[in-house]
């Protein structure tokens, strides 16, 4: 399965190194990655895939979350589906 | 980038959900109970609770489990069963409100946030199991939390049944007496639709299938945010804008739609393309008539704009969804608006301007406080003149008034949650009550030498 993982927060140094290691912990792959700086805030979006990924879908949602938390990153993921759906015919 | 998507749309979807109130009012399970019929009403009232159970037993948490995985929250989850009139006809009682008791029960067990079709199909005349429905619907709906009620008084192919609305308006009054929020699970409507997803008018029609999902969007507040670009445009950049963004949501809600129907393995129905208001502030349709262009909804002018949103949003919407029905348009509920409040609190807002808007609004009178002491008799009007809008133009119109009891114009009446709170709105005082008393029914229209 297709994830999109954003992540927003206030910009500082690391925060890519410290989001894909947590991915790597969970055997997830990350396919293409796009990361820009509006103001003094950070956003990032990966595609990612999650087809090695042991966790199920929810554990993995709420693990992403409480670890972005500790370091005051708001970190989303949902299936890619869903702007698919929205943007393609 | 490069993998078939773009950041900017990702984020466009993203702030949708996050800041514009974007979500999925509702997946509605439609079942069928023809096949609880019962002489004994218990009996009848057990294979109902054992036949809910069984077949929505697995609707919320699939629906939450959507919500999880896609990011985007449904707001309800809901149920709608055959008209009980018609499953009870057998039954030999009198009264009805058990099996409502029963309809609440089977809700509360699956967890859902309502369920409809306490109703009767009385446009043409009453069977006795209509009426006996219709008797009931006072107890009915102050003696339950979740059910919802809705009666049809009127059609363009049968006209209407002014014994159903002088019926109805005594009802309205009898309910409001008992406990006034039970009137905000009341609809009196015409030409209603079989295969609606949203309350309180929402029941599983005869034609439909044993079991079916209807999914129903929403998203004011994306409209709303889209509008904002176009200040100073032209009407037809307004227009264009309104079905690009319907288009979006309504994708949204197919896909929801169609991976519910697969989960749950039930066929999917329609996705109904509503503009559904809350009371939330940026979550308002009366928002977006002022973006077009008006200084307060109810001026001159609204029922223009109103009729280009509603008309722009099913344009938009039918191409992004295989199966478009339900009711499809824009919600004007003024209780459950926040901009259609202050409008009504500032005396703009009007209930014959109310009127008009549902010549051109997806639906109707809906979710309005009239002063607590306002006869039956004219309830009954204000629902005649309604059925007649629907009659007429071939669409389906509803009421939902709550007589406020105790209290006057100016007042403000709160409901709670989603139905949230309104002032009450001032009325004609003049008497229908000769035209109410006379009964029978007006012939259906003719719908040629339309001049």
């Amino acid at each position: 399965m297709k994830a999109i993982v954003s992540v927003f927060a206030k910009d500082t140094r690391g925060i890519i190194a410290y989001v894909t290691a947590l991915l790597a912990e969970r055997d997830i792959n990350v396919l293409d990655i796009s990361q820009t700086v509006m103001q003094e805030y950070f956003a990032m979006i990966m595609l990612v895939d999650l087809d090695a990924c042991p966790l199920p879908f929810h554990e993995l949602q709420n693990w992403l979350h409480e670890k972005g938390q500790e370091r005051l990153l708001d970190i989303h993921i949902q299936r890619s589906d869903i702007f698919e759906a929205m943007h393609r015919i | 980038m490069s993998y078939l998507m773009n950041s900017s749309e990702i984020l466009q979807t993203i702030e949708m959900i996050g800041q514009q109130h974007l979500d999925i009012r509702t997946v509605t399970m439609g079942i069928s109970l023809l096949d609880c019929a019962d002489s004994d009403l218990t009996r009848c009232g057990e294979k109902i609770y054992d036949k809910l159970c069984r077949r929505a037993e697995r609707l919320v948490p699939v629906c939450e489990g959507i919500e999880q995985e896609y990011g985007i929250p449904i707001v309800n989850k809901r149920v709608s069963v055959t008209p009980i009139a018609l499953v009870a006809a057998s039954c030999e009682s009198e009264d009805y409100a058990p099996l409502a008791r029963v309809l609440d029960r089977a809700a509360h067990a699956v967890g859902i946030n309502f369920i409809g079709g306490f109703s009767a199909l009385a446009q043409k005349g009453f069977s006795e199991s209509d009426l006996r429905l219709i008797r009931s619907i006072p107890r009915a709906l102050t003696g339950t939390k979740l059910v919802c009620a809705s009666v049809n008084v009127g059609s363009t192919r049968a006209g209407i049944n002014m014994d159903a609305v002088a019926l109805m308006g005594r009802i309205i009054r009898e309910t409001a007496d008992i406990d006034p929020i039970g009137c905000a699970k009341l609809v009196v409507f015409c030409n209603a639709v079989e295969d609606n997803p949203f309350m309180a008018g929402a029941f599983h029609g005869v034609g439909e299938p044993e079991c079916v999902i209807n999914v129903g969007v929403s998203g004011p507040g994306v409209v709303a945010g889209a509008l904002r670009s176009c200040r100073g445009e032209r009407i037809d950049v307004v227009s264009e804008t309104i079905k690009r963004t319907a288009f979006k949501i309504t994708r949204m809600g197919q896909l929801v739609a169609q991976e519910a129907s697969r989960r749950l393995d039930v066929p999917f129905g329609v996705v109904d393309l509503s503009l559904a208001p809350t009371p939330a502030v940026g979550d308002s349709v009366a928002e977006i008539l002022e973006l077009i262009g008006l200084e307060r909804c109810g001026t001159h002018g609204t029922t223009a704009a109103l009729a280009l949103l509603n008309d722009a949003v099913k344009k938009g919407g039918v191409m992004a969804s295989s199966h478009v029905g339900g009711l499809s348009g824009a919600f004007i509920p003024v209780s459950e608006d926040a901009g259609m409040i202050r409008a009504a609190e500032e005396g703009v807002l009007q209930m014959d301007k109310l009127e008009a808007m549902t010549c051109v609004c997806s639906v109707g009178l809906d979710m309005i406080a009239v002063p607590g002491d306002t006869s039956a008799e004219t309830l009954s009007a204000i629902i005649a003149d309604e059925a007649a809008i629907g009659m007429v133009n071939g669409k389906t119109t509803a009421v939902r008034l709550i007589p406020a009891v105790g209290k006057t114009v100016g007042d403000r009446v709160d409901f709670g949650g989603l139905l949230g709170s309104a002032p009450v709105i001032p009325l004609h005082r003049e008497s229908a009550a000769e035209f109410i008393a006379r009964g029978g029914r007006i012939p259906a229209p003719l719908h040629s030498l339309k001049n």
